[in-house]
């Protein structure tokens, strides 16, 4: 499988906190990746350096041989790279079908303010909000804002799409329609990295897992052998238990 | 071409008939009334549809005025001058556009505000070009009488009102005025969607800025004599959004209305209250924004939807 997205040695520091410390990072096209770590350990800074939002203070991201790191936002859109945030944000007072038309319109190039129209509406439908398609986006509902999210950064076409925390407050029986669309995205080729804290989702999806702890980068691997490593469960679950569960297993 | 924006050239176009039914009091006031309008209007392209609350249509109307009554004193013609004033307003905008935009809510306006002290005081030292302090003398450009004169003026700023209103509503049904309703509402998303959100910003500033510095041209000819307090008064930034608010944010319609109710309320205040009027006209305006705070258009649906109760 080829390369799609590599980071050499990136580092992104806040004044004195340092987000990110030297991660790097090797991403094949078709990939499902699952990136998870405690909070605060740099899942969306990681997220913002690959996207243009807050650019790496030091290091390298290459996106399909291109080098990227200090290319702006609203560029490395244009090349294929979207996002979904942890904190939703819609176009509050345009319709759910605008939403997604001002993805399709400004990501491509050679779009009318119409044929967008008409792609946004499949996209919808995909996502199941075709029936919301006229009413403005700040009356829907959490769930269905996370999908109109969701149905935004495929109207942009994205080669590598990052999910952050597209469960978060969600109920169990949206989290299964949740996951069953990004099973269906898998399967359609795109490139997939997702942050999640629901593990059943992670090992449901993910073909590949990585850990953030502190900025750092502490596992790398299939879904299984990571949650087995014990410096996963330290990051997790603090040094004690850890070397308690070592001792008894 | 939606319905909205009929409605908003019919209403342009019924005050171009406003000559055939008053003298000279209704010329001059027409004059100015399709001066406001063409304020607000342009305003509205980067405050009600971009959301950025700007103060800087003194500076571009001050701006226009000089670059028109230098070129006329120069001995260029009356509408070359205007284009130019025009066209310099829109390139400088867009120019300090790129810059200033990238300043958010308060931090923009003040920076904006901050445009007409720096205009006033380049022109006010460039004295071997602008007069200074002293003023501008403009030439006549005509000697047709004094009549004919009002009726031109009045024709000329009716012609920057249509343009206006035009812009306006190519850019509403445009990518650009779907991308800057983007912006308003959550300038990060665009961001992430793909859209150059410095360039669209700046082309707003730069469209809101031709038409007010074409007026100030047209003004400077047609009042023949400027200065720097008169054409760089902040009221000319205060006034449009003032408009704006009266009539409705973001409504060309409404902004429009906002604009020809303002001019009304100042003239029947202005001739009653001449001792207090500032303060009378301040009083109603603080009420009607208090009573209708999302303008004169909320008006409409009030009575579109208003039903009769049913027992």
């Amino acid at each position: 499988m080829s390369e799609i997205l590599h980071l050499q040695s990136v580092s992104r520091n806040f004044s004195g906190l340092k987000a990110l410390r030297d991660v790097s990072l090797s991403l094949s096209k078709g990939e499902v990746l699952g990136l998870i770590g405690p909070n605060g350990a740099g899942k969306t800074t990681l997220v913002n350096v690959v996207t243009g939002v807050t650019p790496a203070s030091s290091g390298t991201v290459t996106f399909m041989g291109q080098d990227i790191t200090r290319v702006k936002t609203y560029q490395s859109a244009r090349l294929g790279l979207s996002r979904t945030f942890q904190v939703v944000q819609p176009f509050a007072e345009l319709s759910a079908l605008d939403n997604v038309a001002a993805a399709a319109l400004f990501s491509q190039s050679g779009e009318s303010i119409k044929s967008a129209r008409e792609e946004a509406r499949a996209h919808l439908a995909f996502v199941g909000l075709e029936a919301q398609s006229g009413k403005p986006a700040a009356t829907l509902t959490l769930a269905m804002r996370k999908r109109l999210e969701l149905a935004k950064a495929l109207a942009m076409k994205p080669k590598l799409l990052f999910l952050d925390e597209v469960n978060a407050g969600l109920n169990s029986a949206e989290v299964e329609r949740a996951t069953r669309l990004i099973h269906e995205l898998a399967e359609s080729g795109i490139t997939i990295v997702m942050i999640e804290h629901l593990m059943k989702v992670v090992l449901n999806v993910c073909t590949r897992i990585i850990v953030l702890h502190n900025g750092q980068l502490i596992a790398d691997g299939a879904p299984r052998d990571v949650m087995k490593n014990p410096a996963v469960v330290e990051a997790y679950l603090g040094q004690q238990y850890a070397q308690r569960a070592g001792a008894d297993g | 071409m939606r319905r909205s924006h009929l409605i908003l050239l019919g209403l342009v176009v019924s005050v171009a008939a406003l000559p055939t039914v008053g003298g000279a009091y209704a010329l001059r006031l027409g004059t100015i009334a399709c001066m406001y309008g063409a304020l607000a209007l342009s305003w509205n392209v980067v405050g009600g549809l971009a959301g950025y609350p700007s103060f800087a249509t003194a500076a571009f109307f001050g701006f226009g005025a000089y670059t028109a009554g230098v070129l006329l004193g120069k001995g260029a013609p009356l509408l070359v001058s205007v284009f130019v004033a025009g066209a310099m307003s829109f390139v400088l905008a867009c120019l300090l556009g790129a810059a200033l935009l990238r300043l958010r809510g308060h931090y923009f306006a003040i920076a904006s505000l901050s445009l007409i002290e720096v205009f006033r005081e380049l022109v006010n030292n460039a004295t071997d070009l602008t007069g200074g302090g002293m003023g501008l003398n403009i030439p006549l450009t005509s000697t047709a009488g004094v009549m004919a004169d009002a009726t031109f003026f009045f024709y000329l700023m009716w012609g920057l009102l249509v343009g206006t209103a035009l812009m306006v509503a190519t850019v509403e049904g445009s990518k650009l005025g779907f991308g800057l309703a983007c912006i308003r509402q959550n300038e990060t998303a665009a961001d992430m969607i793909g859209l150059n959100t410095t360039v669209y910003k700046s082309v707003a500033f730069g469209l809101s800025a031709c038409f007010v510095g074409a007026a100030g041209g047209v003004y400077a000819a047609w009042v023949h004599y400027i200065d720097p307090p008169d054409v760089f008064d902040i009221l000319y930034s205060v006034k449009p959004i003032v408009m704006a608010l009266i009539g409705g944010l973001g409504s060309p319609v409404g902004v429009l209305v906002g604009a020809f109710v303002y001019l009304g309320l100042e003239e029947v205040v202005w001739r009653n209250y001449i001792q207090v009027h500032s303060g009378v006209l301040g009083v109603l305006i603080v009420l009607l924004l208090l009573f209708l705070p999302h303008g004169l258009m909320s008006l409409r649906s009030r009575i579109v939807t208003w039903r009769p109760k049913r027992v």
